[in-house]
C-alpha cells in the first residue's frame, strides 16, 4: 500500500476517483458535480429572470423558456441539492459515527456514478433534439403530448439517477444502524446523522413511488402503453398522485439535512449544547413520518373533493407543529451563548427568518380555499423559493465553509465569505420577497412573459435584479474555493476551536482508513466531553491498534452505470414511441432500439454477476503500515513536503 | 476487523439438540406454508363462486394483508427475536407498511371510488 501523500500521474488521479470507494472521494465528487449543475441551473435561471425583466419581451423564446423552466426545476432539486447533500452526508457522517466507510463502499460508489451518468444523459437532451419541456412534475396531461425526445430524457435520465440516489439512501440507513462506534447509542448521535438517517429513510419510502410512476409514463411513451392517456381508459390524475407520493417528501428529503447541518453549526458557534436534543430527533422523526401523508395539498384544485382537501389541509398544518419545535429549540441554543459570527453562522442566523418566512406562506398554502387563489401563482414560486433556498441552500453554502477544513484541509476565506453572504442574502430577498405581491396580484407561474401596464412591470424588474445579484454572490463563493486550493493547509483537529462531535477530533488531512483506532464514545457531544476533560489526544479508543481491514476499488460500478445509459439510448429510440409514430421524433430501427436495451443492460447485470461470484474481501493495512502512514502525514503536517520515497 | 472463519466442533448434545430445533423450525415452515395455500384457495374460491364484488374485493383484500404479515414473520424471519436490530427493522417495516396504508386508502377513496 502506497501512502496518501505519495505523488501520482494525472492518468492515475483520474483511474482512483473513477475506481473509488472512499466516502471521503466520494464525497468530493458529489460536491464537485453537485456544483456543476448548480451553476448550470442557475445559468438557466438567470436567463429566464432576464427574459422576465421587462414586460413582453423577446429575449428568448416561449419553447426555450418552458424548457429552462423545466431543466432548472428538475436540476436543481434532483442533480444539485440532492447531491451535494450527499457529499456532506459522506463526508461527515462515517466520521461523526466513528466508522472507517460507509457499510457498502462498492454501493456507494455505484449510487454516484448511476446519479451522475443520469445528470449527464439528462443534459445530452439539449443537444439532442430539445430539452424536456413540462414542468419538474411532468403532469402526464402536458408531457405525454410534448413533442420530440425531451421527456423521454426526463423520463429515463430521472429512473437512473434516481436509481443512484435510492441506493445511497439505503446505505446509509445500514451504516448508521450498524457501524456506530462503541457508546454511540441512539440518543447520542448528533443531529446531523440524525437527519441524515430520517431523510435516507424517506428516500427509501419516496423514491419507489417515483420509480413506478416513471416507468407507467415509460412505457405510455415509448412502448405504446395507456396508464395515463384518459382517451383510452387510463387516467392522469393517479402521475400526479404518484408523483406528488414521492414530490412532497423529496422536500424533507432535501430540508430535514439542511437542519441537521445547522443543528451543527448553531451549537458549536454559540458555544453552548444543543437545546432540546431530545425534542429534535422527536421532531425529525415526526416531520418524516407526516410528510408522506400530505401529497395531495399540490393537488388542492384538481377536484378531489371537499373531505379530501379538508384532511389534507389539516395534515399539512400539523407539519407545521415539530418545525416549529426545532425553530424554537435553535433560537433557545443561540439565546444566552456566547456568540461567535463566523460565516457558517451567519448563514444559520440568516436561515432562521428566511425559513419561517417560507414555512408561514405554507400554512398559508394549506389553507385549501385560500389555495385555489394561491395555485400556480407567484406567491408559490416565492413560497418554495424561500424554503429551499432560504433552507436548504444557505445550509449548503454555510455548511460549505463549515466543513471545507475537514474535507480539503484548506479553509475558505472568511472575508469572501461575509462578502458573498451578504450579496446572495439580499439578492435572494429582492428575488423572491416581491413575488408574493406578484403572486396576489395574479400574475400566474410558468409563463414566459407577461403584458406591460398590469403593475407587475417594477417588481419583476426588481426581481431580475435580485436574482443577478446572487449570481455575483456565487461567482464570489467559487472564485473563493478557487483560492483556497492554493492557500496554506490548516493541518490540525477541530478547525473552529469550539467542535463538539466526532469529526473535529480527527487531524486533517485524513488517513483513507479516518480514525486509526475506532474511537470511544461517552456521551453526546463526545469530542466536547474529552476536551473538558483535558484530552490533548482528541479521543480515548475502544480498541488497541490493530490491523484495519479496508474495501478494495472498483471500476464496476462506472462500467454499470454506463450500462444503463446505453440502454436508455434504446429506449429513448424505440420505434413503438407515441412521439416516433406520430413523426415528431426520429426512431431507430426496432434490432438498433432492442440491441440497444439489452445490450446495455446486459452488461450491467455481467457486472452484477461478476461482483457476486469474484470474491472480493478487502485489504488489511498492516500496524507496521499504519504507523509509517500515521509518520508521513505528521512529517506532512509539520514541513509541510509530502512524504518522501517511502 | 479481521475475517476468521470459524470451525466448530459440536457435541453429540449439541447435535441433538440442533437436530431437534430445526425439526421444529421446519415443521412450521410447512404449516405456515399450508396456511398460505389455504388463504390463497379461499380468495379463489370466493371468485369461482360468484360472489357479488363487493364482497370479494374486501375479503381478497383483507386475506392478502393476512399473508403479507404471516410471511413477513414466518418467511422473512420477522419472529426470530435474536436478529441484530430486529426492532428496527420492525420498525422500518410497520412505517412502510403504514405509509403504504395511506396511499392505498386514498387511491381507492378519491380516485377510483365511483369512477369504474
Ligand atoms: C412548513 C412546511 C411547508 C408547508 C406547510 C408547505 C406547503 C405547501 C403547499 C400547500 C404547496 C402547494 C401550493 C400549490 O401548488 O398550490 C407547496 C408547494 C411547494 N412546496 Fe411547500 N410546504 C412546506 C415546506 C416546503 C419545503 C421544506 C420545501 C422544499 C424544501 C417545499 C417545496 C415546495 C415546492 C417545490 C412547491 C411547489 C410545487 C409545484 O407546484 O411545482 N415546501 N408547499
Ligand atoms: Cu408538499
Amino acid at each position: 500500500m502506497s501512502s496518501v501523500t505519495q505523488k501520482k500521474g494525472f492518468g492515475a488521479h483520474v483511474w482512483d476517483y473513477l475506481t473509488t470507494v472512499d466516502h471521503k472521494k466520494i464525497a468530493i465528487m458529489y460536491l464537485a458535480a453537485g456544483t456543476l449543475f448548480f451553476a448550470i441551473a442557475g445559468f438557466e435561471a438567470l436567463l429566464m429572470r432576464i427574459q422576465l425583466m421587462f414586460p413582453e419581451s423577446t429575449f428568448i423564446s416561449a419553447g426555450l423558456f418552458n424548457e429552462l423552466l423545466t431543466m432548472h426545476g428538475t436540476t436543481m432539486l434532483f442533480l444539485a441539492a440532492t447531491p451535494i447533500i450527499f457529499a456532506f452526508m459522506n463526508a461527515i457522517v462515517p466520521l461523526q459515527i466513528g466508522a472507517r466507510d460507509v457499510a457498502f463502499p462498492f454501493l456507494n460508489s455505484l449510487g454516484f456514478w448511476l446519479f451522475f451518468i443520469g445528470a449527464v444523459f439528462l443534459h445530452l437532451s439539449f443537444f439532442l433534439g430539445g430539452a424536456p419541456d413540462a414542468g419538474w412534475t411532468s403532469y402526464a396531461s402536458l408531457s405525454l403530448y410534448s413533442p420530440g425526445h425531451g421527456i423521454d430524457f426526463y423520463i429515463l435520465g430521472l429512473q437512473i439517477s434516481g436509481a443512484g440516489t435510492l441506493i445511497s439512501g439505503i446505505n446509509f440507513i445500514v451504516t448508521i444502524i450498524t457501524m456506530r462506534a462503541p457508546g454511540m447509542t441512539f440518543m447520542r448521535m448528533p443531529l446531523f446523522t440524525w437527519t441524515t438517517l430520517v431523510s435516507s429513510s424517506l428516500i427509501l419510502f419516496a423514491f419507489p413511488p417515483l420509480t413506478g410512476g416513471l416507468f407507467l409514463m415509460l412505457v405510455d411513451r415509448m412502448f405504446g402503453a395507456n396508464f395515463f392517456d384518459h382517451t383510452m381508459g387510463g387516467n392522469t390524475i393517479i402521475w400526479e398522485h404518484l408523483f406528488w407520493i414521492f414530490g412532497h417528501p423529496e422536500v424533507y428529503i432535501l430540508v430535514l439535512p439542511a437542519f441537521g447541518l445547522f443543528s451543527e453549526i448553531i451549537p458549536v458557534f454559540a458555544r453552548k449544547r444543543l437545546f432540546g436534543y431530545s425534542s429534535m430527533v422527536f421532531a425529525t422523526i415526526l416531520i418524516g413520518f407526516l410528510g408522506f401523508m400530505v401529497w395531495a395539498h399540490h393537488m388542492f384544485t384538481v377536484g378531489l373533493g371537499a373531505t379530501a382537501n379538508a384532511i389534507f389541509a389539516v395534515a399539512t398544518m400539523a407539519i407545521a407543529v415539530p418545525t416549529g419545535m426545532k425553530v424554537f429549540n435553535w433560537i433557545l441554543t443561540i439565546w444566552g451563548g456566547s456568540i461567535k459570527v463566523t460565516v457558517p453562522m451567519l448563514y444559520a442566523l440568516g436561515f432562521i427568518p428566511s425559513f419561517v418566512a417560507g414555512g408561514v406562506t405554507g400554512v398559508m398554502q394549506a389553507t385549501a380555499p385560500l389555495d385555489y387563489q394561491l395555485h400556480d401563482s407567484y406567491f408559490i414560486v416565492a413560497h418554495f423559493h424561500y424554503v429551499i433556498v432560504g433552507g436548504i441552500v444557505t445550509a449548503l453554502f454555510g455548511s460549505a465553509h463549515f466543513y471545507w477544513p475537514i474535507m480539503f484541509n484548506r479553509a475558505l476565506n472568511p472575508k469572501l465569505g461575509v462578502l458573498t453572504f451578504w450579496i446572495f442574502f439580499i439578492g435572494f430577498h429582492l428575488t423572491f420577497f416581491v413575488q408574493h405581491f406578484l403572486g396576489l396580484m395574479g400574475m400566474p407561474r410558468r409563463v414566459f412573459t407577461y403584458m406591460g401596464g398590469q403593475g407587475w412591470d417594477l417588481f419583476n424588474f426588481i426581481s431580475s435584479i435580485g436574482a443577478i445579484m446572487m449570481g455575483i454572490g456565487v461567482i464570489i463563493l467559487v472564485i473563493d474555493v478557487l483560492l483556497s486550493i492554493k492557500s496554506e493547509p490548516v493541518n490540525r483537529r477541530d478547525y473552529w476551536g469550539d467542535g463538539r462531535s466526532l469529526e473535529w477530533a480527527i487531524e486533517t488531512p485524513l488517513p483513507f482508513y479516518n480514525f486509526k483506532q475506532t474511537p470511544l464514545v461517552r456521551g453526546f457531544d463526545p469530542y466536547w466531553i474529552e476536551k473538558e476533560e483535558g484530552n490533548k489526544e482528541g479521543m480515548v479508543y475502544a480498541e488497541p491498534l490493530g490491523e484495519i481491514h479496508m474495501p478494495n476499488n472498483s471500476i464496476l460500478p462506472f462500467i454499470m452505470s454506463i450500462g444503463t445509459m446505453i440502454a436508455a439510448f434504446g429506449a429513448l429510440y424505440s420505434p413503438w414511441g407515441d412521439q416516433v409514430q406520430a413523426g415528431t421524433a426520429t426512431g431507430a430501427p426496432a434490432v438498433v432500439s432492442l440491441a440497444l436495451i439489452i445490450g446495455g443492460l446486459g452488461l450491467t447485470i455481467a457486472c452484477m454477476i461478476i461482483r457476486s461470484f469474484k470474491d472480493d474481501l478487502g485489504f488489511h493495512v498492516t500496524v507496521a503500515e499504519i504507523e509509517s502512514i500515521e509518520a508521513d502525514l505528521a512529517n506532512y503536517r509539520a514541513t509541510g513536503k509530502k512524504g518522501g520515497n517511502k | 476487523m479481521g475475517h476468521e472463519t470459524h470451525v466448530e466442533v459440536r457435541t453429540q448434545a449439541q447435535y441433538e439438540y440442533d437436530k431437534a430445533h430445526s425439526r421444529a423450525h421446519m415443521r412450521k415452515q410447512v404449516v405456515n406454508f399450508a396456511i398460505m395455500i389455504f388463504l390463497t384457495f379461499i380468495a379463489f374460491a370466493a371468485v369461482l363462486a360468484d360472489f357479488s364484488p363487493t364482497f370479494i374485493i374486501p375479503i381478497i383484500l383483507l386475506l392478502a394483508g393476512i399473508q403479507v404479515v404471516l410471511q413477513l414473520y414466518a418467511f422473512m424471519h420477522l419472529e426470530d427475536r435474536s436478529t441484530h436490530m430486529v426492532g428496527v427493522i420492525e420498525f422500518f417495516i410497520w412505517s412502510a407498511a403504514f405509509i403504504a396504508f395511506t396511499f392505498f386508502v386514498a387511491f381507492t377513496t378519491i380516485i377510483w371510488w365511483g369512477n369504474y
